[in-house]
């Protein structure tokens, strides 16, 4: 069935993905939001392996691996995030990220 | 004769006890330790000579000790040793007697000072320095211990650190010695150079074949030779206080009186006779020009010496200029000697030398008796006080006529030998010498008249007898003045190590004796009792003796020289060069940095945001460089 699914679309669809995800990481305040955004690139360049390995080499599947492997970091990742989020707004009672400039010169 | 290290360890291993538990030990006992390692070295040493000359029947130069101290290469390499000929011998007797005789009387005149363990630990350190000194095998290990001599010298005179004079007078024996022995390092660069060694057995060789080449190449009309000695000679200047390197002995005096009697008279000033003495064959067989030059500033130094010393009226600072006058003599007789048989001057300078140490140790000693019993230098303060220190009356009188020159006394006979070798060489530097030992009878019995004899003075405190402790080096060292003067110097010590038959000089004699006795009288008639005639001559003499006072205005011409041209005309400019260039040059690095950093910092604004942005953008145009580069 993939067969019928050309590479240029399942590109299109990970493009976008992408670019939503720098978007949203570029434009939004809130800590959260620009986690989720960063997730979002996260996954459009899984669906990029995933579909690379399918057309480039049918007969091997280290592009699935390294798919589960930043699947595997991403949620340790997100922990990590959402830890310091919470640690950040007992501190200073906002998760804004202009508030958030303490390390400049 | 391995014992000879001792003599020089002993007081080293006194100074590091002292210097190191200065403070922990009482200060009896850091007396007597430094007194006891030098006593016990001056028995050694008076061994050593014994064996030395009664014991062998030529006076070779023998080196009993010797290490390699630094290895450079196959042929550069510095060794440390002893070695042993008549003048070294000669110099261990005299510096460790003397050294012996002020430690002792140390103990009375520091009693009850506050740095009382500093200056035994120093004063160790100084006699080391100075053996080492004399003994030294070659010359890097006569300039180090010269340098050494000269620190404990310094430490000494600044031994008073809080009164300001005290530590000027340190810093001017330091530069301008300093300064002379920057000629002395590079004459001995020089002289190594051509000669391949620094050792004194290889280069006093008067066969040695370096010095043709020396000789053969001219600098300015001189050879190259000639120009390091000459050099060698200017750090010996230095170290003597010969015109015109003198200028700090007489600040020296600022550093306590038995300093003065060891360093400043008996020992280490005359560093620059034995210098000049160790290298006599060089400069008598291959550079007569340079020896000319050392007969030239003894005579003039003995003189301008003795015509400052008529006139001033700081006990110590007339001892100072009399000691200047006295080296002046050495130099003078080493100047015109010849060596081998002719050599009387030779044996002379190193007679007088010898005798010199006792009566000007002991002079200096009667000086510090004198200052310790009324507090003060000035001689217009004393008066009559031959009634109030007997003792020390006696000692003085001594040494003074010592000193001018009235037999039987030390002085006669080696000033004599001076005279008669003087004689032999050049007519005016005889005239000039004996008008002096008149000039030199004359101003110590001013000396002494003004002290022991003239007015009745009042003192504030009653003036007492000093200690037996410091009374007891004071009567040996007379002993010494009274009766050296009988030792037949010629047979043991030389300028070829041969012995060398001395007859008296009788017309010389006695018209040193007259000349002399002349002095005295005149002394006599103007100063043994309190009259106005002095003021007179002093008044019709007035440009002379003003100036005389001012000591020539020597002192001024160095200022003149050093603040007015030096400063003005070459460090003023040279600071500006400094601040304005270099400096400005570094400011300018550190002022720029600082301004690009403080336009950039507003990169660093601590948002997230603002830093993802730039990076994507960087991202971007990678990736767009990339695109156009490769279709």
């Amino acid at each position: 069935m993939m067969e019928h699914v050309p590479i240029s679309h399942v590109l299109i669809v990970t493009s976008a993905m992408f670019f939503i995800g720098v978007y949203g990481f570029l434009t939004r305040r809130n800590l959260v939001t620009m986690l989720i955004g960063v997730e979002l690139m996260l996954n459009a360049v899984n669906i990029n392996f995933v579909i690379f390995d399918r057309y480039l080499y049918p007969d091997q599947i280290s592009g699935h691996f390294f798919a589960l492997f930043i699947i595997a970091i991403a949620a340790a990742e997100a922990a990590v995030a959402i830890a310091i989020f919470i640690n950040l707004y007992r501190n200073i009672r906002s998760i804004d990220v202009e508030e958030v400039d303490k390390m400049k010169y | 004769m391995s014992y000879v290290i001792l003599i020089i360890a002993l007081p080293f291993a006194a100074f590091v006890i002292n210097g190191l538990l200065s403070g922990k030990i009482p200060h009896r006992f850091a007396g007597w330790l430094a007194t006891g390692a030098i006593g016990v070295a001056a028995v050694l040493a008076w061994l050593t000579a014994y064996s030395y000359f009664f014991q062998s029947t030529s006076f070779e130069k023998i080196i009993p000790f010797q290490i390699t101290w630094l290895s450079f290469t196959e042929t550069l390499q510095i060794d440390m040793g002893i070695l042993l000929d008549p003048i070294s011998v000669m110099m261990l007797v005299v510096i460790t007697t003397v050294s012996l005789m002020v430690f002792l009387y140390s103990l009375g005149y520091m009693q009850g000072e506050k740095g009382f363990v500093r200056y035994y630990a120093f004063l160790s350190l100084f006699s080391f320095s100075m053996l080492g000194l004399v003994v030294a095998t070659n010359l890097f290990q006569l300039y180090m211990f010269w340098e050494l001599v000269g620190v404990s010298s310094d430490l000494l005179i600044g031994y008073y650190y809080d009164k300001p004079e005290a530590v000027a007078a340190a810093k001017k024996a330091f530069i301008v010695t300093r300064f002379a022995d920057f000629g002395f390092l590079v004459g001995i660069l020089l002289l190594s150079y051509y000669t391949g060694t620094f050792d004194f057995a290889a280069i006093t060789d008067p066969n040695h074949t370096a010095f043709t080449t020396m000789t053969g190449s001219l600098f300015l009309g001189l050879s190259v030779l000639t120009w390091a000695l000459m050099l060698i000679f200017m750090g010996g200047a230095g170290k003597s206080a010969m015109f015109p390197l003198h200028i700090w002995l007489p600040d020296a005096m600022e550093g306590p009186t038995p300093v003065s009697a060891l360093i400043h008279a008996a020992t280490m000033v005359v560093a620059g006779v034995f210098l000049v003495a160790r290298m006599f064959p060089v400069f008598s067989f291959h550079a007569p020009e340079a020896l000319d030059a050392v007969a030239f500033i003894g005579v003039f130094t003995l003189l301008f010496a003795a015509i400052i010393a008529c006139t001033q009226t700081d006990i110590k600072r007339i001892l100072a200029f009399s000691t200047m006058s006295q080296i002046g003599y050495m130099m003078l007789a080493l100047g015109v000697s010849d060596y081998g048989d002719q050599g009387l001057g030779f044996t002379a300078s190193m007679f007088h030398l010898f005798t010199h140490a006792f009566f000007k140790a002991l002079l200096f000693l009667g000086a510090g008796s004198i200052i310790h019993a009324i507090h003060s230098n000035d001689i217009r303060e004393m008066g009559n006080l031959r009634k109030h220190q007997p003792v020390t009356h006696i000692v003085f009188l001594i040494a003074c006529l010592a000193i001018a020159g009235i037999p039987p006394f030390a002085g006669f006979f080696s000033k004599d030998e001076i005279l008669a070798a003087t004689l032999n060489s050049s007519p005016v530097y005889f005239a000039i010498a004996t008008f002096t030992a008149g000039l030199t009878a004359f101003y110590m019995f001013r000396l002494y008249f003004l002290v022991f004899w003239n007015r009745e003075t009042v003192y504030e405190y009653k003036p007492h007898e000093s200690s037996f402790i410091m009374l007891v080096p004071m009567i040996v060292l007379a002993v010494g003045s009274a009766v050296a003067g009988f030792i037949p110097f010629g047979k043991f010590v030389s300028s070829d190590s041969q012995p060398l038959h001395i007859e008296m000089n009788q017309t010389v004699a006695i018209l040193s004796i007259v000349v002399a006795a002349t002095g005295i009288l005149i002394a006599w008639a103007l100063y043994k009792k309190e009259s106005p005639l002095s003021e007179k001559i002093a008044s019709t003499l007035n440009g002379l003796y003003r100036v005389a006072l001012k000591k020539f205005y020597i002192d001024e011409l160095y200022v003149f020289i050093t603040k007015k041209i030096i400063f003005n005309l070459i460090s003023k400019p040279i600071a500006w060069f400094d601040r304005h260039v270099i400096d400005a040059l570094m400011d300018f690095t550190a002022t720029a940095t600082n301004k690009v950093s403080a336009e950039i910092k507003g990169l660093q604004s601590g948002q997230l945001q603002h830093y993802a942005y730039i990076f994507l953008s960087g991202v971007v145009l990678i990736v767009l460089i990339m695109i156009f580069n490769y279709t």
